[in-house]
């Protein structure tokens, strides 16, 4: 393929080679960081929040009038709902991955010294581990004799009592980095709380993007005793929303004053807490495919001018001995030149927009792996994009270059 | 001359019927979402109340500790964005300002009498008396309460007109009695379907309240520390001492004035000055921020209430728009270069520059208008998608009239800007070489 005419031929054409070069480049720049976008989306919505979510639904349930004994009306509540035939398992609970309810304490490792981070105390009733399949990994669950109120009406003084807490698997290595958590202790409050178990996993309420701290969550054995609290059963997934009907219907005839909301499967839990990032999600899939569209669409458009504009010059070298296969690979090979340009320019743009948008939307530095992948991607493009007007172009007889113009 | 350009265009457009359309295309997708966008943020950046906006005000004090925060950060605009409640109270009693009141955002279980209707959540504002009338919300029946109400924790209540009808129906509401929680309240008056957008006077917090719904109900502050009836703002303590909500360790209380003039503005400042200081001397405020008294106009500012994934969904769409343009820029150079022979000719029998520079210039503007009538069309149907998300802004999600011109002189700028470079380039060809060569 003799090289020399080809870029010879692109000089002629300076300013519009800059342009579809600019094109190139900006589409590069913006699809990479899209990409990137798109995929901390997707890895934020596939997190596993821990529990056994195809099989749990859950009712908030806010009782009216003066509370004399919570915790009474919580458990003849669970009672009548393991009463239901399906139900594996009930909890009365206070907080679940997703649901927004995050009460936070900060966390220290030592007395008096400050806080290493905040984490979410899960509160519930004994089974609450079984009931949300939570997998302990290290430890033991709580004994029946370790579980007091969370005294809400005393400022939550329970946390100030409690003696034994079990936490994430993430949490213990933020907190002990290198060390084995059992047996030791934290500081939720003024006094020492002692590592008792570890599980696995267990999302917070309340999500940060890109935050490391999604999984600082502590489970402790404080029986919720405010007048809201929420349900939560396990069931098969078949029966979960007939289930949840009985379980409306057993609640709504034990006291029937009281305010239940959010009765929904967890499924539905997390659907709605991302719904918002579905459609994000959505729109910036759709600006990507948009910009790869009109840059193909463009790459096409000029490809199909030049073969235009080449006809006799095309037929006067298919007339001294070029083959059709030359003629196509003189386009592709042109393409393939003016997009590698643009990918060259490409990438330095695009990584001078991650850096604007790192310090204004806290996007992630994009990874190496991003740019041969996007200027792969840019480059089959342009080749695709290319291939009609170059079939075209070998199409061209010899004889046009016995023709005038 | 013009209309025989414009017939020339739409020759040489008809001629090149795929490209045509490609490059309306193009301009069309990228006008069409650039105004979506453009428009969603306008209409979330418009003023809230019109006409008063200017004569309102927000004191803002940081009585926090120095060693909350990440050390490093920027302390100068972070600020708790509500008071405490022994700051709100002594600005309220100070009465320096024309009008001014006290507030914070709560629920309330609503437990209607009938059997018909189960008890349910309402949404609204704890606030004190001047609240109605430094907002001027419109009444559709009654009114509010005196400032002597708010001294004797008067149970009175005024409804949005919603949860209005939603309890009374069609019947008068006003001297009607309503079970909120565990007390009863006796509806003082019904608003007019109140619902200023973005909501300033909500407190901040992570999910766009201020683009949410309607205030249901409003009482008195007063009365709802009595009732110990729930807050759902930001709470926010420091120090020891638990979390009382009358204590000077926790801010929760937004509170705005209203200044009829900006002689009124600066003795206020001054006032709220003094107050800082003499709290200071006194051992509080220990963070070197001084107080400050933001405009409306300017918190909504302060408080960037716009969602960071609209502005990044603004800017993604102006960067399409972008590489649109620069397609279109790149064909109708490719187009106009091709009919170098042309021009040429018409050069050489004397037709100047300006006169080739015009005829392209009309038909890239053939192309931009159409590629406008596009973007509009398209912008509606994106418009329309917005309207169908359920985020709180998305009802705010319509085209007014500077809008849709805005739309029209968009499409049109970005289009001719996109014929000028061509227009230019082709009408540079020199009329011998281009005669010579064909």
């Amino acid at each position: 393929m003799p090289r020399f005419p080809l870029l010879a031929s692109l000089t002629r054409h300076r300013l519009t080679v800059l342009l579809l070069v600019v094109q190139v480049a900006c589409t590069c720049a913006i699809a990479c960081n899209v990409a990137l976008m798109i995929a901390g989306r997707v890895a934020s919505m596939r997190q596993s929040s821990g529990v056994a979510e195809e099989q749990l639904v859950m009712i908030d349930s806010t009782a009216m009038g003066r509370q004399d004994n919570p915790l009474a009306r919580h458990q003849a509540d669970l009672a009548a709902l393991r009463a239901i035939p399906g139900v594996k398992a009930a909890a009365a609970v206070d907080a679940l991955p997703f649901n927004g309810d995050n009460w936070s304490n900060g966390i220290a490792t030592a007395p008096g010294s400050p806080a290493h981070l905040a984490a979410t105390a899960f509160d519930g009733t004994p089974g609450e581990l079984q009931t949300l399949g939570l997998q302990l990994v290290e430890g033991r669950d709580f004994r029946s004799d370790e579980y007091l109120p969370v005294d809400s009406g005393h400022d939550w003084a329970g946390i100030d009592r409690v003696s034994v807490v079990i936490v994430t698997r993430a949490l213990a290595r933020r907190l002990f980095p290198g060390r084995d958590p059992l047996g030791r202790s934290i500081y939720p409050g003024d006094h020492p709380v002692r590592i008792v178990g570890v599980v696995d996993h267990l999302l917070r309420p309340d999500l940060e993007s890109g935050g490391d701290g999604n999984e600082d969550s502590t489970l402790f054995p404080m029986l919720p005793d405010t007048r809201d609290v929420t349900y939560v059963l396990r069931t098969a997934p078949a029966l979960r929303g007939h289930v949840l009907k009985q379980a409306m219907r057993t609640l709504q005839r034990l006291d029937g004053e009281r305010i239940l909301d959010h009765a929904r499967s967890f499924a539905r839990l997390r659907a709605d807490y991302f719904r918002h990032d579905r459609t994000m999600l959505g729109l910036l899939l759709a600006a990507a495919l948009g910009l790869l569209l009109v840059t193909a669409v463009g790459i096409a458009g000029l490809a199909s001018f030049w073969v235009q504009q080449r006809r006799r010059s095309i037929g006067i070298r298919r007339a001294v001995g070029a083959t059709r296969r030359d003629i196509r690979r003189y386009f592709q090979a042109e393409n393939a030149l003016i997009v590698a340009g643009g990918i060259v320019l490409g990438s330095v743009l695009a990584y001078a927009l991650n850096l604007a948008l790192m310090t204004r939307y806290e996007l992630p530095r994009l990874p190496w792996f991003y740019l041969p992948a996007g200027a792969l991607a840019l480059w089959g493009l342009g080749q695709l994009a290319v291939l009609g007007p170059a079939l075209r172009a070998a199409a061209v007889p010899p004889v046009v270059a016995t023709r005038a113009a | 001359m013009p209309a025989h350009y414009l017939a020339l265009a739409l020759r040489s457009l008809r001629h090149h019927r795929v490209l045509t359309a490609l490059m309306i295309l193009a301009i069309g997708l990228g006008i069409g979402a650039s105004m979506t966008m453009i428009t969603v943020l306008h209409a979330m950046s418009g003023d809230p109340l019109p006409g008063r906006s200017g004569r309102l005000y927000t004191p803002q004090l940081d009585p926090r500790p120095l060693s909350r925060g990440k050390p490093g950060r920027a302390v100068a605009d972070d600020l708790p964005g509500s008071l405490t409640w022994p700051d709100a109270m002594a600005l309220l009693r100070a009465r320096r300002a024309d009008r001014q009141a006290a507030m914070a955002p709560g629920i309330v279980a609503v437990r209607p009498g009938s059997t018909a209707l189960h008890p349910f959540f309402a949404h609204g504002h704890y606030a004190t008396a001047d609240f109605f009338a430094m907002f001027g919300t419109p009444f559709r029946a009654g009114g509010g309460w005196s400032a002597a109400d708010d001294d004797a924790r008067a149970r009175v209540v005024v409804l949005n007109a919603g949860l209005a009808r939603r309890l009374f129906g069609d019947a008068p509401a006003v001297g009607r009695t309503l079970r909120l929680d565990d007390a009863d309240f006796r509806v003082a008056g019904v608003l007019d379907d109140w619902h200023p957008q973005p909501a300033f006077y909500m407190p901040r917090n992570g999910h766009g309240q201020a683009f949410g719904e309607a205030d249901q109900f409003f009482l008195p502050l007063a009365t709802a520390l009595d009732l110990k009836l729930a807050i759902t703002g930001n709470f926010s303590c420091w120090g020891g001492g638990g979390d009382d909500r009358r204590s000077d360790h926790c801010t929760w209380v937004q509170f705005w004035t209203e200044l009829d003039n900006p002689a009124r503005a600066r003795a206020y400042r001054d006032f709220l000055d003094a107050y800082w200081r003499d709290q200071q001397a006194h051992g509080r405020f220990p963070r070197p921020a001084q107080a400050r008294l933001y405009g409306l106009v300017a918190w909504l500012d302060h408080e960037h209430l716009i969602p960071a994934d609209l502005r990044l969904q603004l800017w993604l769409a102006l960067g399409f728009l972008g590489v649109c343009m620069v397609n279109t820029v790149g064909l109708l150079l490719a187009k106009f270069l091709r009919r170098g022979g042309e021009i040429g000719v018409r050069r050489a029998l004397g037709a100047r520059r300006r006169d080739i520079f015009a005829q392209l210039g009309v038909e890239s503007a053939a192309i931009g208008l159409a590629g406008g009538v596009l973007g509009l069309a398209l912008a509606q149907l994106g418009l329309w998608s917005v309207r169908s998300r359920p985020d709180g802004y998305a009802q705010l999600a319509h085209m007014d009239t500077a809008m849709l011109f805005g739309t029209f002189a968009l499409a049109v700028a970005a289009s001719v800007l996109a014929g000028l470079l061509p227009a230019w380039r082709a009408c540079r060809i020199a009329p011998a070489l281009q005669l010579k060569a064909s």
